[in-house]
């Protein structure tokens, strides 16, 4: 990774954001070059938390390597590990009892929307307002609180397995998730009324960081990113997984492509989420929460692809079998990896000054880029 | 359009493709020197309108490498697994990085990792590895005394 510093022959500024940044959310480095303030290209340089999962993966059995892909987006460490546990069972063929699978869309959710808690708090971090980041942590900490009980640790739960989850929820759990809805639904209203109708932060949000339509489908985005340039493509909705096909939602699409537009997908998905987990909650029926498998999982000879929906987007796990008890390859697609791609493309011809609030909406989480 | 359908019209198109059997989508294998024709028709054609490329990697099989690029239409929903062989000594493929420009990225950590060379990429470097990196750690027969984790 080559230093860059100083000028081009033609007179622009070359510098360096990152990989120490705090606005950079994690060790990205990035490459400016600048024609006084406005940014003519960013090139990423990656690969500061780089652990090559991959290759880890391929001396690891089907049971194990899914503890390290919680490690891979830390902020959506359940849906990490349903996208694994799908893959696996696709090739065993094995049928998920249905408590599991209303365990697992409840738990996918409640993480969607502290995944999208933090991005929030940050990214009004990011562009001046530090309340907001106060408000989002004590609504996610709630939902660490309860994650806790259930799955035994707060960030990296490895609480899905092939075959189901790892042990049924705790009995409290329904009663706190319904008391965490009810004064949640509340507080969706507060942060409207607290940041997005606040004309400062529209001001600095609105035709920042466009992204067209055929860009966002040319470079790959997914999730709100893709969703804010109005492209359809949210997985629960095209091939729904697990029980997203019995539940009622609707896929948050707007048009504007900037930052705001992006901005405004998340905060309609957090509200989604609510919607989602106020129909399950209820209707958990009885049941197994695991259905038999073998203690050694061999998959069949062949190729498996599972994707699911992260918080950030499409999340795609390939798995290449030999028919033993690791996999002979495993491909991540990560969805940060994608958009971060098109960062350029939505920065280009902008001001330095916004290339912040273009990076907040992207959500980008390192260690899920890098891998 | 359903597999069958995609097979049969992609067997009009070339009939040197073939195919694989089993999996959840249609695997077409196709030479590497007809990777990039073959991939312009499935973009520009109205009845493919294949324009997400949502995952592009390199698998290796000890005695050669295969590309494999999954595509799917946003529009018709159907999706193709295109692959080609290559060969271990020598990889060498075209890019299709001015098709889809998401490949730019995807096609820069193959070539790290598996040292494939993609011609007429507009921009080939490493892109997570320190420059002065030796070996392709994704290959199978990668060594390193130092940071191999080993089970």
């Amino acid at each position: 990774m080559h230093e860059v510093v100083g000028t081009t022959p033609k007179g622009d500024f070359i510098i360096n954001v990152g990989p120490q940044h705090p606005a950079t959310h994690g060790v990205l480095h990035l490459v400016i070059t600048l024609e006084g303030e406005t940014i003519k290209k960013i090139e990423p340089h990656l690969g500061y938390i780089h652990r090559s999962i991959e290759k880890m993966c391929e001396s690891l059995t089907y049971r194990q390597f899914i503890y390290v892909t919680s490690r891979m987006d830390y902020l959506s460490a359940h849906i990490n590990n349903h996208a694994c546990a799908l893959c696996v069972e696709k090739g065993l063929q094995v049928d998920v009892p249905l408590r599991a699978q209303y365990i697992r869309v409840l738990l996918d959710e409640l993480t969607r929307i502290a995944s999208h808690e933090l991005w929030w708090g940050a990214m009004a971090m990011d562009v001046g307002a530090f309340t907001p980041f106060f408000y989002a942590f004590r609504e996610r900490e709630t939902i660490n609180e309860i994650m806790e009980e259930t799955c035994g640790a707060r960030l990296t739960m490895n609480y899905m397995v092939p075959g189901g989850v790892m042990a049924d929820i705790h009995p409290a759990f329904q009663q706190k998730v319904k008391k965490f809805i009810q004064q949640y639904k509340k507080k969706i209203d507060e942060y409207n009324e607290l940041v997005t109708g606040n004309i400062i932060f529209q001001n600095r949000m609105k035709g920042v960081g466009y992204l067209s339509p055929e860009n966002a489908i040319s470079y790959g985005c997914s999730g709100p990113v893709a969703r804010a340039s109005g492209v359809a493509c949210d997985v629960r909705k095209r091939y729904p997984y697990d029980v997203y096909n019995q539940v009622q939602f609707d896929e948050v699409i707007e048009t504007g492509g900037d930052s705001f537009a992006r901005y405004l997908v998340r905060i309609g998905e957090m509200q989604q989420s609510v919607r989602i987990i106020e129909q399950l909650i209820d209707a958990i029926p009885q049941g197994d929460f695991q259905a038999k498998t073998k203690a050694v999982i061999k998959l069949p000879k062949g190729e498996f692809y599972q994707r699911v929906e992260t918080a950030r987007g499409e999340l795609g796990v390939y798995i290449v079998s030999e028919g033993g008890t690791t996999p002979y390859r495993i491909k991540f697609r990560s969805p940060g990896f994608c958009n971060l791609s098109a960062l350029n493309e939505m920065a280009k011809g902008g001001k330095i000054g916004d290339l912040v609030a273009t990076m907040g909406t992207l959500d980008l989480v390192i260690p899920d880029i890098d891998r | 359009m359903t597999k069958e359908e995609l097979k049969n019209t992609l067997t009009t198109i070339n009939n040197q493709f073939t195919f694989e059997d089993g999996g959840e989508w249609l695997n077409v294998l196709v030479p590497y020197n007809a990777l990039k024709s073959l991939a312009t028709h499935l973009f520009a054609e109205p009845v493919f309108n294949f324009n997400y490329l949502f995952c592009l990697t390199c698998v290796d099989w000890r005695t050669h490498l295969t590309m494999v690029y999954h595509l799917t239409s946003l529009q018709w929903q159907h999706n193709l697994v295109v692959k080609v062989i290559l060969n271990r000594d020598k990889p060498e493929v075209d890019t299709l990085s001015d098709i889809w420009k998401t490949a730019e990225f995807l096609e820069r950590e193959v070539f790290e990792l598996f040292g494939v060379h993609f011609h007429h990429h507009p921009d080939l470097r490493r892109l997570i590895l320190t420059d002065d990196f030796k070996g392709w750690p994704l290959r199978k027969d990668f060594e390193d005394p130092v940071n191999m984790i080993k089970l």
